[in-house]
């Protein structure tokens, strides 16, 4: 048995996210999928279990070409995957969410089913109450759930993503053996990560996928330099660094604790100087939008103490912060930063500092035709958010934050955009360094965090792994770090 | 173009709403023209006609008013029906206690009217924004509860001297009527027409003019990222129910002071409920409303005559508003589908 | 709540079984718009439907002469109302809760207008039933089996509302589709198919309450025959935390209380007037209780306390899926 992967193709509008993908895999394979955020792996995987109809291409296994329109038809391939969050349904038993969906007659046999979820999680070494409700359980359990039930159902491709996100040490080291355990038992097991050494622990072959192309295709063990080499594409050129004199700290954290879902991180100590510019690198979901929101007010620490310019604001509201002087700009630029059905023009409005009751729209206009020009922006004054690029949308969220702020907390500012944007949204930010606006920045682009960070913060499953400063680290050192490895 | 395009599934689905009528005129045997035609006479075929409807359009006006303002804050204000309720009740006990002369007691109903109306409104609000009950339950429940309240009123405490009966309470004294203008031999509520037009005006401005109006449109929009961008929420979405609520407790001043002249039990006349309708037909626009509520009161006043000429039930015109409401709301869905249809072919490579 | 009579345990007994007659409407309705809101949609259109469906059925089993015709006919009605709202929120992707709303509004003239003819006709009645040898135990007899088909119809829905949900696959599927979508949509269920024949089903059953109105409660059509039964079944669904027992207790309960209203009305005049309103006070401070920090740590510390006394809304009630 072995499961083809043949020419895959699948846009999305004009962004290209699995461009003619093909390899294969031998069944008794664990096979790591790698790749950087956005690189295609994902929806590679969601093709194969059915969520996305490919636009081309097709999925052979056993030499019988599948017909994936549905996960019903993924799933009676014998193709099963499991989420990063797992998908159970909370408050439903273990014992219902093992048996919800699974084929067969009206009757509903818990007694059966009961001994079923035993008989199998026992073969898995896994245990389970099976009439706890699924929302006590924690995600690794949750997920060791899900595996029980997509062997029950028979499955002969299990795919996981990244799924030793937000997991115990313990429960990780269990579940890799349970995919060894799979492997030798005949399955093809997908594993979808961008941490190195659990591939490298892992995985007996390797596919290494960069902007939707299988870029490099291996059996295990590789070198991790070969490995990073290919997931980032190339050979990272130090740029010359804009290095600015500093002022004094403008963001302390004491011993701050923090916890959001299943990032915690412990007792942080850091400062940025005035003017300084961090990039929070890591694999998504590692804790940096977890210390971004905490800065901002959003999240309050468990512990410690957070203090902006001198001012406490350990446990102040988000609007505390923004008196502060603390902007924060999240990813979502239209789900968390502008809103649907506003103009350009009343998005100004809304920020500004004039709190007249009446608004004057002819200086509204004319502000907005100001920062339209000055951010070159492609848009009228009245034209709503959601008709906006995504490139244009981020100029007008760099307009909106005011003239004074102090700290500046940004989430992917260039995600999504083409080069020409980035390069203008980082002058913008830059110059407002230069006036002594600290800058603290998550991104998924180790260029990025390279050429514009003065030092660089790596996240590792939910804690800071690493601090380097940008101009001793590089693009290699920094691919290890997020992977969760010193570089030897 | 655009508004071209917009307006052609519009007038489609409007034009089929009346063929939904005359069919349905023709099922219960009646003379589709005749019952048409009598519509528009029971309406504004002669100067008491017309009276009568410009005294419907008030209420209708004022409580779409508020209902622009709270649907602007994304707020399903079905509660708008008990809020009504509770501006009457209040504006009858300011018309059945308050002494002095009529330029004392009238503007003490209208404010006595949009404070029941805000409070009850506020009620909902809280449950809400502190009480985790979605506003739809939480404004229907009030519904009933306000309209029991007004129910226990006229058979209890406020019965007629002797009987309990729900034909209503007593009636007022002249001193709390809202005045009438005479002309052409009759009565003209100016009145409860410059207090509609009024809440329109108020509400457009307000939405089109003003920081408030902006920001609550901002949170009714998307309320996370206004959030972010530093709007408090809570205090806009009561601001909203509180705004809207008293606009619809003044419709219930001019149920009781314009119109009946005493408390009934129902004293909403149904123009709550109505007003949602007619909001959703504007399409939430507050310039819109004045118009189209002043064509589903026509509706409403002139479906009475096809009782009296035709023995036709009244509830036809209920049954045409209806109808319009759910055609423009199809032929716009359908409209918006064949449009992102055609995108989607047109992008296949 | 009784007098005291010498007669007193024949009129507990006739008490007792005329709550249960009077709630039977209800509980068909409730236990209907509980299973479309297990799936996930609000058929807000209730009160339209129930009134709808009442008129249709009186007017069909008047012409037709028969009482059965016309609880067919109520059915189809009110799976037509459900069938609507259902299409037009995941066909059309409207706001359910928009279209429930003016479908309430013009089912209910719709009633009006073509029932008009039909005010104070006779018309066939469904007959009373005893079930033999069941109706003669003593008291739980007279309360529980001297009725006619629809209220044992009632218990048939209760039963089986509660069976489909808890101890069939379907039925536990179901609540998926409410709970999670794409959870379930991930297991190869097709989500939106089921949830517009739930929609249907629910819709149906309402449909048949309303024709127990017509044809048993009250016995003929006019407009206020209904009682704003339809807004009360909406009530009863939140009441009873999407749970069927609980919904059938708040059900009878709110029996009890029109009951109760009725033999009061020469003591206290305008209780009766009053009481119907019950239900919807008790429905926000039901949901007011379940949102309360003091349920949530009770819920923490005793879940089995917790899903005794209230539950929380299918998470994704009223919202629509897409598959990405």
């Amino acid at each position: 048995m072995a499961l083809e992967i043949r020419d895959i193709h699948k846009y999305f509008g004009p962004v290209r996210a699995s461009d003619g993908v093909s390899f294969t895999i031998e069944s008794g394979t664990l096979h790591g999928i790698l790749g950087e955020n956005g690189a295609g792996k994902s929806t590679l995987m969601k093709i194969l279990s059915g969520f996305y109809e490919a636009d081309s291409g097709e999925v052979v296994l056993d030499g019988e070409v599948l017909d994936l329109r549905s996960p019903a038809d993924a799933i009676e391939a014998g193709i099963g995957m499991l989420h990063q969050d797992p998908l159970v349904f909370l408050p439903f038993s273990v014992l219902d969410n093992f048996v919800l969906g699974s084929p067969g007659g009206i009757h509903l046999d818990r007694s059966e089913a009961q001994s079923e979820l035993a008989r199998v999680s026992a073969d898995l070494g896994f245990h389970f109450d099976p009439a706890v409700a699924a929302g006590d359980l924690t995600v690794g359990e949750r997920q060791q759930l899900a595996i029980t039930r997509l062997m029950w159902l028979g499955a002969k491709v299990l795919i996981f993503d990244e799924p030793t996100t937000g997991i115990s040490a313990t429960q990780r080291v269990q579940l890799f053996t349970t995919l060894k355990r799979l492997a030798q038992d005949g399955l093809i097991v997908l594993f979808v990560s961008h941490k190195l050494e659990e591939v490298e622990e892992l995985c007996d072959s390797v596919t290494v996928i960069r902007q939707g192309k299988v870029v490099y295709e291996a059996d295990m063990p590789v070198p991790s330099e070969t490995l990073v080499a290919e997931m980032f594409g190339k050979i990272f050129v130090q740029e010359d660094h804009a290095s600015i004199e500093t002022g004094a700290p403008l963001l302390v954290c004491r011993d701050l604790v923090l916890d959001e879902g299943t990032t915690h991180i412990e007792a942080l100590d850091f400062e940025i100087a005035s003017g300084e510019v961090v990039g929070l690198a890591g694999l998504e979901g590692s804790g940096q939008r977890t210390l971004l929101r905490a800065c901002a007010g959003l999240i309050d620490p468990t512990g410690g103490t957070l203090t902006v310019d001198g001012t406490d604001l350990t446990g102040a509201s988000y609007r505390d912060h923004l008196h502060a002087g603390v902007h924060y700009l999240p990813a979502g630029r239209l789900e968390e930063g502008l809103v649907e059905g506003i103009s350009i023009a009343e998005h100004l409005v809304l920020v500004s500092d004039d709190a007249s009751f009446f608004i004057d729209w002819k200086k509204a206009e004319e502000v907005a035709t100001k920062e339209i020009d000055e951010y070159s922006i492609k848009g009228r004054p009245d034209s709503n958010a959601e008709t906006l690029s995504g490139g244009n949308q981020q100029r007008l969220l760099l307009a909106m934050i005011p003239d004074e702020v102090r700290l500046l907390l940004l989430e992917h500012p260039t995600r999504g955009l083409d080069v020409e944007s980035a390069a203008y949204v980082w002058t913008r930010l830059l110059e407002r360094r230069e006036r002594g606006t600290s800058i603290m920045f998550a991104s998924a682009d180790l260029d990025e965090l390279l050429r514009y960070s003065d030092r660089i913060v790596v996240f590792f499953g939910g804690d800071i792994f690493a601090v380097r400063d940008a101009a001793e680290t590089d693009g290699e050192e920094l691919g290890y770090l997020i992977g969760g490895k010193e570089r030897v | 173009m655009t508004r071209l395009r917009l307006a052609v599934p519009t007038l489609v689905s409007l034009f089929a709403a009346l063929v939904f009528g005359v069919l349905l005129l023709l099922v219960v045997g009646a003379p589709p023209f005749e019952a048409l035609s009598l519509l528009v006479e029971g309406s504004f075929g002669s100067a008491s006609k017309i009276s009568a409807t410009l005294l419907a359009w008030s209420p209708l006006l004022l409580a779409s008013a508020g209902l622009v303002i709270t649907f602007a804050a994304g707020l399903w204000n079905i509660g708008v029906e008990g809020q009504v309720i509770m501006g009457a009740i209040a504006a009858s006990w300011v018309a059945r206690v308050v002494p002095g002369p009529g330029w004392v007691v009238v503007p003490g109903t209208i404010l006595a009217g949009a404070i029941g109306g805000a409070v009850w409104a506020l009620l909902a609000g809280f449950l809400k924004t502190h009480g985790g009950v979605h506003e739809i339950f939480g404004g229907l429940g009030l519904d009933f509860v306000a309209a029991g309240i007004a129910t226990y009123l006229v058979i209890g405490p406020w019965k007629r001297a002797g009987v309990a009966s729900t034909s209503g309470t007593d009636i007022f004294r002249q001193e709390a009527w809202m005045p009438e203008f005479q002309a052409f031999g009759v009565g003209w509520p100016v009145v409860p027409v410059l207090l509609g037009l009024a809440s329109v005006a108020l509400v457009w401005v307000l939405l089109r003019g003003t920081l408030f109006g902006l920001r609550l449109k901002s949170v009714g929009n998307n309320s996370y990222s206004s959030f972010l961008l530093g709007i408090p929420t809570n205090r806009y979405l009561l601001g909203a129910f509180a705004l809207g609520g008293a606009l619809a407790g003044i419709a219930g001043t001019v149920q009781v002071t314009a119109f009946h002249h005493k408390l009934v039990p129902a004293i909403s006349g149904g123009y709550g409920f109505l007003a949602i309708l007619v909001v959703l037909l504007a399409g939430f626009s507050a310039a819109l409303v004045a118009p189209i509520a002043l064509f589903f009161v026509a509706i409403s006043v002139g479906s009475t005559q096809l009782d009296l000429r035709l023995g036709l039930d009244s509830a036809f015109g209920g049954v045409l508003q209806g109808v319009i409401v759910l055609f423009v709301m199809f032929g716009g869905a359908f409209a918006a589908r064949r449009a992102s249809w055609s995108r989607s072919t047109q992008e296949e490579p | 709540m009784v007098p005291i009579d010498p007669r007193g345990a024949l009129i507990v007994e006739a008490t007792f079984n005329s709550i249960i007659a009077a709630a039977a409407p209800l509980i068909i309705a409730s236990m209907g718009e509980t299973i479309t809101e297990k799936s996930g949609v609000i058929n807000l259109s209730l009160e339209g439907s129930i009134r709808l469906s009442a008129m249709t059925a009186f007017a069909v089993a008047f012409w037709v002469g028969n009482a059965l015709a016309g609880f067919a006919v109520a059915a189809i009605v009110g799976a037509l109302i459900a069938a609507i709202i259902a299409y037009s929120s995941i066909g059309l992707k409207l706001n359910q809760i928009a279209v429930g709303f003016v479908l309430t509004l013009l089912a209910i003239d719709l009633a009006s207008f073509l029932g008009d003819s039909f005010v104070g006709e006779r018309g066939p009645r469904v007959p009373p039933l005893p079930i033999p040898f069941l109706s003669d135990i003593p008291f739980i007899g007279k309360v529980l089996f001297d009725h006619n088909l629809v209220v044992y119809a009632s218990y048939v829905a209760i039963g089986a509302t509660w069976w489909f949900f808890y101890r069939t696959k379907p039925g536990l599927t179901l609540q998926g589709i409410g709970e999670r979508p794409e959870a379930a949509f991930a297991r190869g269920i097709a989500v939106n198919e089921l949830r517009f024949w739930y929609t249907v089903l629910g819709g149906a059953m309402v449909g048949i309450a309303g024709a127990a109105y017509s044809l048993d409660v009250k016995l003929g059509w006019r407009e206020t025959l209904t009682l704003n039964l339809g807004w009360i079944a909406l009530a009863m669904v939140i009441f009873g935390g999407w749970h069927p027992l609980r919904v059938a207790f708040g059900a009878y309960l709110f029996g009890a209380l029109q009951v109760l209203a009725f033999q009061l009305q020469d003591v206290f005049p305008g209780v009766s007037q009053v009481l119907p309103i019950a239900p919807f006070p008790l429905m926000i401070l039901a949901l007011v209780f379940v949102y309360s920090p003091w349920f949530r740590q009770l819920g923490s510390k005793f879940p089995r306390m917790r899903n005794l006394l209230g539950s929380e809304a299918p998470a994704a009630i009223g919202t629509v899926f897409e598959r990405e």
